[in-house]
């Protein structure tokens, strides 16, 4: 046979296999377990709920650059297997299936519809990373699944309009860049501030959290700002060009690699500014303890949490209740000092409460609805005076945020609970 | 002006790290030829076990050297176990052989030794006695260990019987076997020696980057661009390339192109060398006969 | 899979319906009944399979047939995504129509690539595509171009819907990139078998006795570039439609480092050798996971280093010489010619 002709050929098989499949198919579809059909309004046969059990799901990244945030899912499944010993919820056991997504996007995608589709999941919980969750809002937006207390801090989730079934948790990066701003106006009005951020969408917010709690007056306070990238090794030049821009306040809107870097050059060039450090980065163990704890001393941060190494906190009711939980079920490599598995403790703490208050009906949108309801909800773990609120038109559980000062062994808080709205 | 040297030296301490990395590079290509991209994860696997050391109690002198020596072990072995069976193989295997090994040591560090970022130690003061606040103690400390190594290997490649064996393998096996010089082991020293050079890249660096399993993943395409730069096969030349490549990185990040194109930046150097001077700026133009 | 013999073949040859075609008819039917067979999102993950086979095909052209070691092929599927995704968002082409632009733009990138790239032999060819693929998600959340690229927060699509009521969108999805690939198959194979490839495969064994006969070398060199840029960009943009989002995250290093793991895996010389390639890249991490909880990566590393050492020439390599051995079944050689 000619090329040609063995071409034609090979199109035709194609061709009449393609037809023949259509045929066949015409004749009705096959339907596997845990496949919604067609979005129908949820009934109590929500899948993944039976008299006995919840089944939820999540992807978390750990592998890959932000493995380090895989221990707040191997926290939450530690929490639940308590949960569960404890005699579960409603008479119901908790059954957290979390898989691996490297925080790649496409398999973020992958994994949540084997959630969804092959584990019939109820609904989505904690998922984390911006990219990852972006990748998967709108199909589960789309199916009516709920996407609960996801662990970003952007800002796009509080968004109930467009996307209903979607709802972070921690104080957004927005938020707390505000609440900084706001604290300048106030305590430092003659401030000269220079900004280090990372250069995507985490960074990002932190600038527009800026503008907001600046306002009309972004430009005479912010003289200068410096991004890097997550390729960079260091950010000593970053510092080095802020520094020479003549700031005496400086806002270090950076993930714990890079905050720490700045933490240090900072203090090895000499330069002691007024210096804000982001919430992710305020982590002893991460951050601090590489950059050198008396290099670290006076740098502030904005905190909604309990820090595990404050000395005060060894007698702390609900900080005892956490190490406890660690203690018992918490597997052996995760660190109790570790913020990230406070944060763990504290959103499934959340989490039970919505289960709680929807009782009996755990249909998806009584689900959605009860975490839409979140009134004046503390968990032990926070910081007392800070609240959870939410309502349907309201998606930001943590609004406000209390500073804290590094004094060179923990966070020491000072001044009021400041609010962003 | 204060800014520009700021700048300058502040590229030149950088420009150690990826001086250190390249030199490993280079010690592995001298002696097999080939160019192993898991050179970095075997330095950030050192340094992993320097910090053990370090916390079951071991002073940081006697975990440098312990380190170093574990090191060398590793190389060999990988060099001897590993490596080995292919050496007859296409050039196409060694490389899905090198990406194996990137993936498991990294996986292996994160799983044994926990991917939270960690702090390490530096054996240098922590405050300038000096007076001067552009060149931290550590950072001039890792420029005067880069320039010590450099000069040590230097002097192996040069004035030894050992490092003339070494080369003399890698450039002519064949012959080399006929005078008596026994091929294999040379690959296994050179692995070893690469080895322990990244070992010292990575106890010197992990103060300032942060020790975590991707510590090094982010130094090599800068450090791969240092070698190219400087040459790949001349000990002397990479590590001028590696302060070439930080002071480039930083005086063009803060003058030139933006903070934001310094990757792009060295992307552009390698292909730029490649194409225009494949030996390095001093590297020696080999000659293939047909 | 291999039915020829090692001697040169004439172009036209009267042929008889060997084995051989029956096995791709095989193929061809089960590739398109299985959608039918299997729930939703196990077809988003065959659909992920044929994607990557049309990647690793791209690749294995330029690594296998022609011999240039590419580490970088993940910075075009990430080019051919974008500029499938641009069209789509911007400019209101519609989807089926995005996967002809992708190929198009990353063969002429490709190409330009390649006349630039081809004085880099081996080492130093791997060395300067590794570096872009690392590059490769930098430049993309670059300020300039974020009006189309969405920057670092990438670009959310809506997802194609099936025109035909019978069919849902996964599947309907799944059936047109399962054509796609059917027809960039044929192509490849017409290449490999003509001229072009016994051309490519000279330039791969003897690169300099190769330019001494009339073969451009540096044309045939950065059309092969041109060529695998074209498919790994089809790939991309194929798989930008259907996850329906994509950002620089999607591109990491590891892409590119799996499309060359996958070619060789599946035997880089060999067409069907893709196939099990791109079975293995999208199945085998997962695998891992479930097999070790805690440290699957090394998991992965050792099984790589297992499988060159047991199949250096990938599957299609050992399917080769189980057909050697079960032919001359006295005299086994072992042979690392490597043949589709």
């Amino acid at each position: 046979m000619s090329k040609r002709n063995r071409l034609v050929v090979t199109s035709g098989i194609a061709l009449a296999a393609l037809t023949g499949a259509l045929l066949v198919s015409g004749c009705g579809k096959k339907k596997t377990e845990g496949e919604t059909a067609a979005p129908s309004a949820p009934t109590s046969n929500t899948p993944g709920v039976t008299a006995t059990e919840i089944k939820i799901g999540q992807t978390m990244p750990y592998s890959g650059a932000l493995a380090a945030y895989g221990a707040i899912g191997k926290t939450e499944v530690a929490f639940f297997k308590m949960i569960n010993e404890k005699g579960g919820i409603n008479g119901r056991k908790i059954n957290l299936i979390s898989y691996d997504d490297a925080y790649t996007p496409p398999k973020t995608v992958e994994l949540t519809r084997k959630l969804v589709e092959g584990d019939g999941v109820a609904f989505l919980f904690g998922s984390v990373g911006t990219a990852a969750n972006t990748a998967v809002q709108p199909y589960l937006n789309e199916k009516k699944i709920p996407q609960l207390f996801i662990a970003t801090g952007a800002d796009k989730w509080a968004d109930p309009a467009k996307n209903p079934w979607t709802i972070g948790w921690q104080p957004s990066y927005r938020t707390e860049a505000t609440i900084y701003a706001r604290y300048i106006l106030k305590e430092k009005p003659d401030a000269k501030v220079c900004v280090l951020f990372q250069n995507d969408d985490f960074g990002k917010d932190y600038i527009t959290g800026l503008k907001d709690g600046f306002g009309n007056q972004y430009d005479k306070f912010v003289i200068k700002t410096a991004s890097y990238e997550v390729t960079d090794p260091t950010v000593d030049s970053q510092i080095v060009t802020l520094q020479g821009a003549g700031c005496d306040t400086l806002i270090s809107a950076a993930t714990p690699k890079w905050g720490a870097g700045s933490i240090r050059k900072v203090a090895d060039i000499g330069w002691k500014p007024l210096f804000f450090i982001s919430n992710v980065s305020a982590s002893i163990t991460a951050v601090m303890t590489p950059a050198g704890l008396d290099k670290s001393t006076g740098v502030i941060t904005g905190l909604y949490l309990k820090d595990p190494k404050d000395p005060a906190m060894a007698t702390d009711p609900g900080m005892m209740e956490y190490r406890a939980f660690m203690k018992q079920y918490a597997p052996a490599e995760l660190n109790p000092d570790d913020a990230n598995a406070v944060f763990a403790y504290g959103v499934s703490l959340s989490l039970v409460q919505v289960l709680k208050q929807a009782g009996n009906d755990l249909s998806r949108e009584s689900i959605m609805k009860q975490a839409a309801s979140l009134s004046k909800l503390t968990v032990p773990v926070g910081i007392p005076g800070i609240e959870i609120n939410t309502s349907a038109t309201d998606f930001r559980p943590f609004a406000q945020m209390q500073l804290g000062r590094f004094n060179g062994t923990s966070f020491e808080r000072f001044g009021d609970v400041l609010s962003a709205e | 002006m204060q800014a520009f040297f700021h700048q300058l030296l502040s590229g030149i301490a950088i420009g150690s790290i990826y001086a250190a990395v390249a030199l490993a590079l280079v010690m592995i290509f001298k002696a097999t030829h080939q160019v192993n991209f898991a050179q970095g994860e075997l330095a950030m696997f050192s340094t992993y076990i320097a910090l053990t050391l370090i916390h079951l109690g071991v002073p940081y002198p006697i975990a440098f050297v312990l380190t170093i020596c574990s090191s060398f072990v590793i190389g060999v072995a990988i060099e001897r176990l590993i490596m080995r069976p292919f050496r007859h193989a296409p050039p196409l295997t060694p490389v899905i052989v090198f990406i194996g090994l990137l993936i498991g040591i990294n996986g292996l560090a994160g799983w044994q030794f926990s991917p939270v970022s960690q702090s390490f130690p530096s054996p240098f003061p922590d405050h300038a006695w000096y007076g001067t606040t552009y060149l931290s103690p550590h950072e001039i400390g890792m420029i005067a260990v880069t320039l010590i190594v450099l000069g040590i290997v230097f002097a192996f490649f040069r004035y030894t019987k050992l490092g003339l064996a070494m080369r003399a393998a890698a450039e002519n096996p064949a012959s080399s076997r006929l005078v008596g010089i026994r091929v294999g082991w040379m690959l296994a020293l050179g692995w070893g020696l690469a080895s322990a050079l990244g070992s010292v890249a990575g106890m010197m660096a992990a103060p300032i980057v942060s020790l975590d399993p991707n510590m090094m993943g982010q130094i090599l395409l800068y450090a791969f661009a240092a070698a190219l730069l400087g040459g790949i096969d001349n000990p002397w030349g990479a590590p001028i390339g590696g302060f070439l490549i930080g002071i480039t990185e930083n005086l063009a990040g803060a003058y030139v192109v933006g903070e934001k194109l310094k990757l792009p930046l060295a992307l552009a150097v390698i292909i730029l060398v490649l194409l225009f001077k494949p030996s390095g700026l001093f590297g020696r133009t080999v000659v293939v006969r047909v | 899979m291999v039915t020829e013999s090692a001697a040169i073949s004439s172009p036209v040859r009267a042929r008889r319906v060997t084995p051989f075609t029956g096995v791709v008819v095989a193929l061809l039917v089960i590739a398109v009944v299985a959608p039918f067979a299997l729930s939703g999102f196990r077809v988003l993950q065959l659909t992920h399979i044929v994607i990557y086979a049309v990647a690793v095909l791209g690749l294995n052209l330029l690594t296998g047939f022609s011999g240039q070691i590419s580490l970088g092929n993940g910075a075009f599927w990430a080019l051919g995504s974008y500029t499938g995704v641009i069209l789509l968002t911007y400019c209101g082409v519609p989807y089926w129509a995005t996967p002809v632009a992708s190929g198009a733009v990353c063969f002429i990138l490709g190409y330009l690539f390649g006349r630039v790239a081809t004085r880099l032999e081996g080492l130093y060819l791997a060395l300067g595509t590794f570096a872009l693929a690392i590059a490769t998600p930098q430049i993309l959340k670059l300020d300039a171009f974020e009006k189309w690229t969405g920057g670092s927060q990438g670009v959310v699509m809506s997802k194609p819907r099936s025109p035909i009521a019978a069919l849902d969108d996964d599947q309907w999805l799944y059936l047109f990139c399962l054509l796609v690939a059917i027809i960039l198959f044929t192509v490849a194979w017409n290449i490999v078998r003509g001229r072009t490839g016994r051309a490519l495969s000279a330039l791969r064994d003897h690169p300099i006795a190769a330019g001494t006969l009339t073969i451009d070398t540096l044309a045939y060199k950065s059309i092969t570039f041109g060529v695998s840029a074209m498919y790994t960009g089809i790939a991309g943009g194929l798989s930008a439609i259907v996850t329906g989002f994509i950002s620089p995250d999607s591109f990491p290093i590891f892409l590119s480092i799996q499309l060359l793991v996958g070619g060789v895996l599946g035997g880089i010389a060999s067409i069907f050798g893709t196939l099990f390639g791109a079975a293995f890249i999208e199945l085998v991490p997962d695998l891992a996971k479930s097999l070790s909880d805690s440290a699957p990566a090394v998991l992965y590393g050792v099984l790589l280093i297992v499988c060159m050492k047991v199949m250096p020439g990938g599957v299609a390599g050992l399917a080769y010489r189980t057909r050697s051995w079960l032919i001359h079944r006295s005299s086994h050689r072992s042979s690392h010619r490597i043949r589709t």
